[in-house]
């Protein structure tokens, strides 16, 4: 057992519901008891989709405990296969039917006999993976389904296309920013004059995957989800792939080169370094940026780093090697791929943070006293509790950090976005700090009374404490309105009746 | 599609269950900021905090008096004692907390693995010397407030059946004294609460506020509260006596009541729930009968809300409204919204205990006759794919349903209302009648604002049609 109030990654069955609510026309069935198809909600609310969440629940409840599900899984499969006529259903196993040990795999088997559709049984444990491992999984898991039948059947298309075209791999639902990523690397492709063949998962459809071989290579932008689906591609049809992800100028200028030479490898005789000078100098904001005046004030300046592997690893690199920022942590809670983001940081920062408890992180920020924090929802609220100013970066993420603007966090639109949000959180701290030296704002007038100050009406200590329970904000209204109703109805002592008698005189 | 007729009584129903809710572990949000001196440590999985991290937003980020027991492999497969992993989690909780008790959440595992924290309770209480209550606040069994239900008839066992010592009198005595002050000299202060009736017990949690103003509410009718059920700390229960009378505030307390009635020998006066003006009016008039008082003012207190909220009432007046069901609240909300003028075709309800909510069941079937409104069916357990063919049948003025459903909904131009507000917003009584159509007006008022801006569907012609 562990004592835990806060996760970083969530559970397995969140990562298959991304990948599988991704994907147009495929359904998940959760098999889980009443209340675990929480993912509807955040599906919902975070990206205000307005369709319905393509997920149900196959319920576990007492009967099934003692019974086991029987009929209910396939009935459930059955039934939404009529109701909703998906290509797909995903049958999703929870941290409950992990521990119930049902044959779901035989479920599967039988309602593929009847079903129009194809039904397949993530291959996900609770226990053993957690929500991005589980993402990953079921990609390949869905991406191989479709191409074994394909191969089967005959009708994979596994000749390459005329002109160099790409696969981009990985792009999902409920993913930090993937909606604006997905579109600014579809712009960078075209600049680079590569076709887009496929993107997967987000808005395809899994009629789609057949055609994935006909692409030169597959880009993965991130490191934590379809890298598995790169390499299972690579093996079977010997497609290469670039795994840089391009986020910041270098790191960008590194994908492109990479891809010009898998390009190149296969005939394509292309060269993109005058893209690349021409974007870097003039297209892009964020290289003259770092050499502008303003940023020198950011030189050497501390700061602590932490996220996914992809964010937290691009954003150490671009503090350091683009904005010569001093970076003293970095850190990860990709526990399950430490070794890479280590490799990936060393010569960047001072020291490397491998931890999925928000409290190791919290006390090294408070230790360290950085300038500025670039980490997650998390991290925001350390830095408010030690008033130190951060810029989110990675999941978890709240519903701000989805936002209706366009705000890529890769390529070069995706860089400018970058130096902005590291600049303004700097400068932020740095204005608080002048505040403080100099005293704050010019407020020479105190603007609110104290609550129980200058009046000539008696608060009564009960009448008080109900007032203190206010929130503050409406506290002084409040107060104001009660006093001036008790002055009406000719009252010298306010009590806690009084006080509710006024709300409801006045309606409020 | 069923057509709907109108029935001439009520009519329930059964579906499939197949509807969105949230987890009774829930409850632990607003129960450890009721019960100040709680620590409630949910023993589960990552699922389980998963859910509680995203749904109480920005409170986990306060510091909040709960946790996660998160249960790992070797938990499940047995290869550690669980004996000893509480016992180690329970005494970190002590030493950094020092919390009066410590509430056990048994979850879904738990259950599954047979984890018998019933029994491990005595055992570690008397060990590590704070109380530990067990709640088996899980998705098997139950629905969002139904976790409340669960953790206040654990509760119920720890009341005391008797004021243990002088010194303990006095302190219970002083923290009802605390809400009862107002408007006394310091003389009828000291005296203990001489009521001429016997002991009443209130019990659901309810805001701070509301228990003050619903003492206010009674104390006009000569009636003292003896004490609630939560109060505002554990070391405050109130005592219990055999005989006592009690009353539930919220419609989701039959076990709790059940609990009262069976293991404390506590009289449950069953009474519609104070929610609305004709709620609270309905509720004072059952307690006072029932403690043979005769009630003073309550039709004059009842009519001066209504005149208060008759902007608000205007509003949705002639409007239907469809309640999907997942806080069970919905039966109190809906008898009051028919007494505001709304029509009601379908009642969708979690769990429908027939004897506890017996008198707000009549009320409602009362409300409707009055109002010459045809009866709701009232769907217990409701399949929210059926719910959701019946809503374009019928096109309701408002649905009130949970998140998973509001902003589909919205898009195609049905006005939705996240029935979770209701939960924790302050309802109850006549003072937040208001309260209640502030919410359920919200979005008529924002569609109202908004006029013709670009129409009212919000998808794709080729999505609406499935």
């Amino acid at each position: 057992m562990k004592l835990a109030y806060w996760m970083y990654a969530g559970p397995a069955h969140i990562g298959t519901l991304r990948i599988s609510s991704s994907f147009r026309n495929v359904h998940a069935i959760m098999h889980a008891p009443l209340g675990d198809d929480y993912f509807n909600v955040m599906r919902s609310m975070l990206e205000r989709e307005r369709n319905f969440t393509p997920v149900t629940t196959s319920i576990v409840d007492r009967n099934v405990l003692a019974r086991g599900s029987q009929e209910k899984v396939i009935d459930n499969i059955l039934r939404k296969d009529v109701e909703e006529r998906p290509d797909l259903i995903v049958l999703t196993p929870t941290c409950t039917s992990s521990i119930l040990q049902e044959d779901l795999q035989n479920f599967v088997e039988r309602a593929k006999e009847s079903a129009q559709c194809d039904v397949l049984l993530a291959d996900v444990n609770h226990y053993r993976v957690n929500e991005l491992q589980a993402a990953d999984r079921t990609l390949e898991q869905i991406v191989r389904f479709y191409l074994d039948r394909a191969q089967r059947q005959g009708t994979l298309s596994n000749q390459r296309t005329e002109q160099p075209s790409v696969n981009i791999l990985g792009m999902t639902t409920l993913g930090f920013h993937n909606r604006h990523d997905t579109t600014e690397l579809q712009r960078l492709m075209a600049d680079l004059g590569i076709t887009v063949n496929a993107v997967i998962p987000a808005g395809a459809s899994v009629e789609e995957l057949q055609h994935l071989p006909r692409a030169w290579f597959n880009l993965v932008p991130y490191r934590e989800v379809g890298l598995l689906t790169a390499q299972y591609l690579k093996e079977t049809f010997d497609q290469p792939m670039v795994a840089i992800a391009p986020m910041g100028i270098t790191a960008t200028a590194d994908c492109i080169r990479q891809i010009q030479q898998v390009l190149n490898q296969q005939g394509a005789a292309v060269d993109f370094e005058p893209f690349i000078d021409r974007q870097t100098r003039f297209a892009s904001e964020a290289a003259w940026f770092s050499h502008s005046i303003d940023c020198q004030n950011l030189t050497g300046k501390r700061a602590v780093v932490f996220g996914d592997n992809t964010h937290a690893a691009a954003f150490t690199k671009i503090l350091s090697r683009e904005m010569g920022i001093h970076v003293v942590l970095a850190g990860t809670y990709c526990k399950h791929d430490a070794d890479w983001f280590e490799a990936e940081v060393a010569g960047h920062c001072d020291r490397v943070l491998i931890s999925d408890d928000h409290t190791v992180i919290a006390d090294a920020i408070a230790e360290l006293e950085p300038a500025a924090i670039f980490g997650t929802q998390m991290e925001r609220h350390v830095g408010k509790r030690l008033n130190i100013p951060c810029g989110v970066i990675a999941a978890p993420v709240h519903i701000q950090n989805f936002p209706v603007g366009y705000r890529p966090f890769v390529g070069y639109e995706g860089a400018n976005q970058i130096v902005d949000l590291v600049y303004n959180s700097f400068t932020l701290g740095m204005e608080d700090h002048l505040l403080e030296i100099f005293g704050g704002h010019d407020t020479k007038e105190v603007l609110t009374k104290t609550v129980s100050a200058d009046s000539d009406l008696d608060w009564k200590p009960d009448g008080l404490t109900e007032l203190n329970r206010i929130p503050g904000f409406v506290r002084g209204k409040v107060k104001r309105n009660t006093e001036k109703y008790a002055r009406e109805q000719g009252l010298t002592a306010i009590t806690a009746e009084v006080l509710y008698a006024a709300k409801e005189a006045l309606g409020a | 599609m069923t057509t709907t007729e109108a029935p001439s009584a009520l009519s329930f129903e059964c579906e499939t269950g197949n509807y969105h809710t949230f987890c009774p572990i829930s409850c632990v949000a607003w129960l450890y900021q009721k019960i100040e001196d709680s620590f409630f440590l949910v023993i589960g999985t990552k699922t389980c905090g998963y859910f509680l991290q995203n749904a109480m937003g920005v409170m986990i980020f306060a510091e909040p008096r709960y946790a996660m027991a998160e249960l790992e492999e070797g938990d499940i497969s047995a290869q550690l004692n669980d004996y000893a992993e509480l016992k180690r989690l329970c005494t970190q909780i002590k030493r950094d907390r020092n919390p009066s008790v410590i509430v056990w959440i048994g979850t879904c595992t738990t259950e599954i693995i047979k984890m018998d924290l019933e029994g491990l309770a005595p055992k570690l209480e008397a060990e590590i010397g704070i109380p530990i209550v067990v709640a088996r606040a899980n998705g098997l069994d139950y629905a969002f407030t139904q976790g409340e239900d669960t953790v206040l008839a654990a509760m119920a066992a720890r009341c005391p059946e008797a004021a243990t010592s002088e010194a303990d009198q006095q302190e219970r005595t002083n923290a009802i004294q605390r809400l009862l002050q107002f408007g006394k000299s310091p003389a009828a202060e000291q005296q203990p609460a001489s009521s001429k009736h016997p002991p009443l017990i209130l019990f659901g949690s309810v805001p701070d506020p509301v228990a003050t103003q619903l003492t206010i509410e009674l104390a006009k009718q000569g009636i003292t509260v003896s004490g609630w059920l939560p109060a505002k700390r554990y070391t405050e229960l109130p005592v219990i006596a055999e005989g006592s009378y009690a009353i539930g505030l919220n419609p989701f307390l039959s076990r709790t009541a059940t609990t009262l009635m069976r293991r404390r020998k506590c009289k449950v006066i069953g009474a519609p729930f104070p929610i609305g003006p004709d709620g609270s009016r309905a509720w004072i008039e059952k307690i006072c009968s029932v403690l043979e008082i005769e009630p003073q003012g309550l039709a004059e207190r009842e009519a001066q809300v209504w005149d208060s909220i008759e902007d608000y009432r205007q509003l949705v007046e002639g409007k239907q409204v469809f309640f999907m069901g997942d806080n069970l609240w919905e039966i109190s909300l809906a008898r009051f919204l028919v007494r505001c003028g709304m029509r009601c075709p379908e009642i969708g309800i979690p769990y429908l205990d027939r004897r506890y909510l017996g008198a707000e069941l009549a009320m409602l079937e009362a409300t409707c006759q009055s109002m010459g409104v045809p009866l709701p069916r009232l769907v217990e357990k409701p399949d929210n794919y059926n719910q959701l063919q019946r809503i374009e049948a019928l096109q309701p003025d408002l649905v009130i349903t949970g998140m998973a459903h509001a902003n589909p909904l919205e898009a195609r131009g049905i006005s939705t209302k996240w029935s979770v507000e209701f939960t924790f917003a302050q309802i109850h009584g006549f003072g937040n009648a208001r309260a209640i159509l502030e919410l359920v007006t919200r979005p008529l008022r924002r569609n109202l604002a908004l006029g013709t801006l670009g129409g009212s569907q919000w998808v794709s012609e080729a999505v609406t049609s499935r």
